[in-house]
């Protein structure tokens, strides 16, 4: 393990290197906003990586909400099952279809609603019990980094091609400035909330906080909105070598994102092992017996 | 000449920002690296069987 992240790391600084060789000088230039456009290759790709890793955080978070009790956790199995099975089924059943906006293609939103269940296996497996709480955690904190790319890269985009930085009141810059607060919120919590129940409230919130995602995602369809329509998965029409610049681009900052929740979730795993040892230490010099609801959440080191 | 003044802001604001981000995670490795160095000059190993934890 220790020998992969070297190498993965030069593989995405190469891979980083090469999107930003295709982004500026393989794609064509737009023929209305000219070089300008070339935003959307970070811009889009930061959007997409922050949209999966909150929804990272939001599965971890449903996971350890449920992982309370036996009960919970069996009833959450089953009712994301459900969700996975009728959600498919439902994608493709005409009076469905008719709800859906125009352009938006059933298996789309199909393999979105499959994504659900999968992501809470996959989760569930290979993060148990505290490792759950971490993820969440991570994938927060990685997830804010990439949105405030995103909340900093549209206006630098809109001033040359609107004439503002900022188009107030706009449903899809408003509600992703909201999203963005909702996960500073949750890690300021995190970050100042000495209680017990830190984890279970940040992880209720974190379920909360997700549900701005989609309202972020759909808002350009079911609202009028200054803000670009969808590139992929709703009919946008884009050009081929455009969007598989955006694509390469996508996987760029994909693996990047990957290297940084890894190591978030390494320092993780070690700010909590030096809690407990210091609690140890202290509990050990007083002859009690050490418990886990004894041992401190030390800030010092978050 | 002037959109690729905005170009490079965005590209140079994306990067700004990772940068400041991987050095608080580097800042923080670095203070744990430091309490974990400070548990084993207590000697606190002999009572905690796997500790320090690995860097």
């Amino acid at each position: 393990m220790k020998r992969l992240f070297p190498i993965l790391s030069v593989l995405t600084a190469v891979l980083l290197a090469y999107a930003l060789y295709e982004a500026l000088l393989v794609a064509p230039t737009d023929a209305q906003q000219g070089d300008v456009y070339r935003i959307i290759y970070y811009h889009v790709p930061s959007a997409w990586t922050a949209f999966l890793l909150f929804f990272i955080n939001f599965i971890a978070s449903i996971q350890y909400l449920a992982s309370a009790k036996p009960s919970t956790k069996t009833a959450a199995k089953w009712i994301v099952i459900a969700i996975g099975v009728v959600g498919v089924i439902a994608c493709f059943l005409p009076q469905v279809q008719h709800l859906l906006p125009k352009g938006m293609r059933p298996s789309a939103v199909a393999t979105t609603v499959l994504a659900i269940p999968a992501f809470y296996f996959l989760i569930g497996k290979f993060f148990p019990g505290e490792r759950l709480d971490m993820l969440a955690l991570t994938s927060a904190e990685v997830g804010v980094v990439f949105c405030t790319i995103v909340l900093v890269t549209g206006p630098i985009w809109a001033r040359p091609v609107w004439g503002i930085w900022w188009a107030p009141g706009d449903i899809r810059l408003t509600s992703t400035l909201v999203l963005w607060l909702i996960y500073v919120s949750y890690l300021v919590l995190r970050r100042f909330s000495n209680s017990a129940q830190t984890q279970m409230l940040a992880a209720a919130l974190a379920v909360f906080g997700a549900l701005d995602v989609p309202l972020v995602y759909f808002s350009i369809w079911f609202f009028r909105t200054q803000h670009p329509q969808p590139v992929i998965g709703g009919g946008g029409s884009m050009d081929p070598r455009m969007l598989q610049v955006l694509l390469i681009s996508w996987m760029a900052f994909l693996c990047f994102a990957f290297l940084v929740c890894w190591s978030r979730f390494r320092l993780e795993v070690l700010r909590r092992e030096i809690e407990e040892a210091h609690a140890m230490e202290s509990l050990v010099g007083t002859g009690e017996a050490p418990s886990k609801a004894s041992l401190p959440l030390s800030r010092s080191s978050r | 000449m002037n959109a690729m003044k905005f170009l490079l802001a965005a590209y140079i604001a994306t990067w700004v920002i990772h940068g400041v981000y991987l050095g608080t995670l580097v800042r923080r490795f670095s203070r744990l690296r430091q309490q974990v160095k400070e548990l084993k000059g207590s000697g606190f190993r002999r009572s905690a069987p796997g500790f320090p934890p690995q860097v």
